[in-house]
């Protein structure tokens, strides 16, 4: 692997943990725990999923795997408000 | 004050969450006659086909359990004795006194009821232990039986299947789920289990379980056809476990009959989850779900009653996300079109409100995916989803919240329409509108 593909993994990867993290729909979820059983750092995905609460953790590397195994379509990747065109158009907007 | 919830599932955790919230003093104990206390029942599929270990399914650590305050006592209840405020075990503890009780005690498989059920080696799937047991008898087995339909059956027939045996699959009717599955659903689902190598067998009905020295060796259909098998696993059916209530003479239908605050005909005794059979103020009946949402949501709303804040559960459209033969699988509002010969009555994941006569119904197939929908006067009735699950979400708030679609309606009815493009556009609009 050269080096600036390196850097461009990299570089994505960055990307997607400065704007996306992975989201319940709490209403699909059965507490299987598919998604905690394949996290690789151990973060409880399935304890946000109960909540309703978005994986805001300072660990988790936005993989993937509790999305893509989750049987149930329970969770997503969403972008955070942040950087977004969309909170940017809020803010201009007033509302 | 005295809470005693009898049941270990998620309808009692959800309870024991909302009467925290409003009351920290008071006591708790949930009394439950599973070994295994609370897990997740509908995780028990995917232990099935090894996505997972067993320890997984449990959603709460001991500590997380310790927070909520509560005793756990694990015993199975005789009787309810209204007069005095108390239950009676079966075994020799003596009798707990209770100030609101909450029945949260499910239901169960409906027994296959043939010669030869009784054998080792025919299986249900209500709890772990079930779940255990299959795996055990098939690991030294090479061929299944599974009888039924709906979703407990079709995780049984995979499960199977993931442990490499041979499964012929059973179905009384023509085809799968019919209740609730249009005939080319059905057909998407059979095909991919064929695919599997599941052998499927249509009109047939079995009449006896025939086995050796106690163990299952194969059974008989009504046709006259024999099949060879070493474990026969069924679920046709789930039945509310109203014994307890009935005993005590408080009012019961199918389920024990509660009003929207969950509450009996006894204003301290309440109900909640697939036990339940829940008024419902805006159709004025009473309804039953096997839905691990609403078992939630009826969960917490009791304890909310029971702890003294008024909290009214209003049903919202049935909601269900399942996977058939691999394939995601979300089902909302109403959809079916009534009776389905494998089932008596209501299925696990399965609504009652899913089975009403359709106004119109429309659908789009791409390869294996498909949404159908059920289109009223102004607003859209019921979906189902199956495959890419893009257009779940949408379709959900579009129904739930009774959005008037009449903009698109005319479009949505037009012969081969492509329904998923006019309603992902009429979703975009509406966003932005928003």
């Amino acid at each position: 692997m050269g080096l600036l593909t390196f850097f461009k993994h990299d570089t994505d990867k960055h990307t997607v943990l400065a704007s996306g993290q992975v989201v319940p729909d709490s209403a699909r979820c059965v507490q299987c725990g598919i998604c905690t059983y394949n996290c690789p750092i151990g973060i409880d995905v399935r304890a946000h999923a109960w909540r309703g609460a978005p994986v805001i953790h300072s660990q988790c590397i936005t993989c993937g795997e509790c999305v893509a195994r989750c049987p149930r379509g329970v969770l997503r990747f969403e972008q955070t408000d942040l950087f977004t065109s969309e909170a940017i158009l809020r803010t201009k907007g007033g509302g | 004050m005295n809470y005693v919830i009898i049941g270990s599932g998620v309808a009692g955790i959800a309870a024991i969450e909302a009467i925290r919230s409003v009351d920290k003093a008071g006591k708790v104990v949930m009394i439950g006659d599973d070994p295994h206390g609370f897990y997740s029942r509908p995780g028990l599929a995917y232990y099935l086909t090894g996505e997972l270990h067993d320890k997984a399914l449990f959603p709460r650590t001991s500590e997380d359990l310790r927070r909520l305050n509560f005793q756990y006592v694990r015993a199975r209840v005789s009787r309810i004795l209204q007069d005095q405020h108390a239950l009676e075990f079966t075994s020799d503890q003596a009798p707990l006194v209770y100030d609101r009780l909450l029945i949260a005690v499910g239901a169960q498989a409906i027994p296959l009821e043939v010669p030869g059920a009784n054998l080792e080696g025919v299986l249900k799937l209500d709890h772990m232990e079930d779940a255990k047991r299959i795996l055990k008898l098939a690991r030294r087995g090479k061929t299944a039986v599974v009888v039924g339909g709906g979703i407990t059956a079709l995780e049984l027939v995979e499960g199977l299947v993931s442990r490499k045996l041979k499964v012929h699959y059973l179905l009384r009717g023509d085809r799968y789920w019919s209740n609730v599955l249009d005939e080319q659903e059905s057909h998407i689902v059979e095909q991919r289990l064929q695919e599997e190598g599941v052998k499927l067998h249509h009109h047939s009905e079995v009449i006896e379980v025939t086995g050796k020295n106690g163990r299952v060796n194969g059974l008989r259909l009504l046709n006259g056809q024999t099949l060879k098998c070493d474990l026969v696993a069924y679920a046709i059916g789930i039945r509310p476990q109203v014994r307890l209530a009935k005993e005590a003479g408080l009012a019961i239908d199918r389920g024990i009959l509660v009003n929207e605050y969950l509450q009996t005909n006894d204003p301290d005794i309440f109900a909640a989850g697939d036990v339940a059979q829940v008024y419902d103020p805006r159709s004025g009946r009473s309804v039953l779900d096997s839905l691990w949402g609403p078992a939630r949501q009826q969960g917490y709303a009791a304890g909310l009653n029971m702890a003294g804040k008024p909290f009214a559960y209003i049903k919202t459209v049935p909601f269900n996300v399942t996977r058939l033969a691999g394939l995601t699988t979300t089902i909302i509002g109403t959809v079916g079109r009534g009776r389905d010969e494998d089932l008596v009555g209501i299925a696990r994941g399965d609504s009652e409100t899913w089975r009403q006569l359709p106004e119109c119904m429309i659908a789009q197939t791409g390869e294996v995916n498909r949404v159908r929908l059920l289109v009223g006067e102004k607003t859209l009735l019921g979906a189902i989803v199956i495959g890419d699950q893009k257009l779940s979400y949408p379709l959900e708030k579009i129904i739930s919240e009774n959005v008037d679609i009449s903009p698109i309606r005319e479009k949505l009815l037009i012969p081969n329409a492509k329904i998923g493009d006019i309603v992902a556009g009429f979703w975009a609009e509406a966003r932005i509108k928003r």
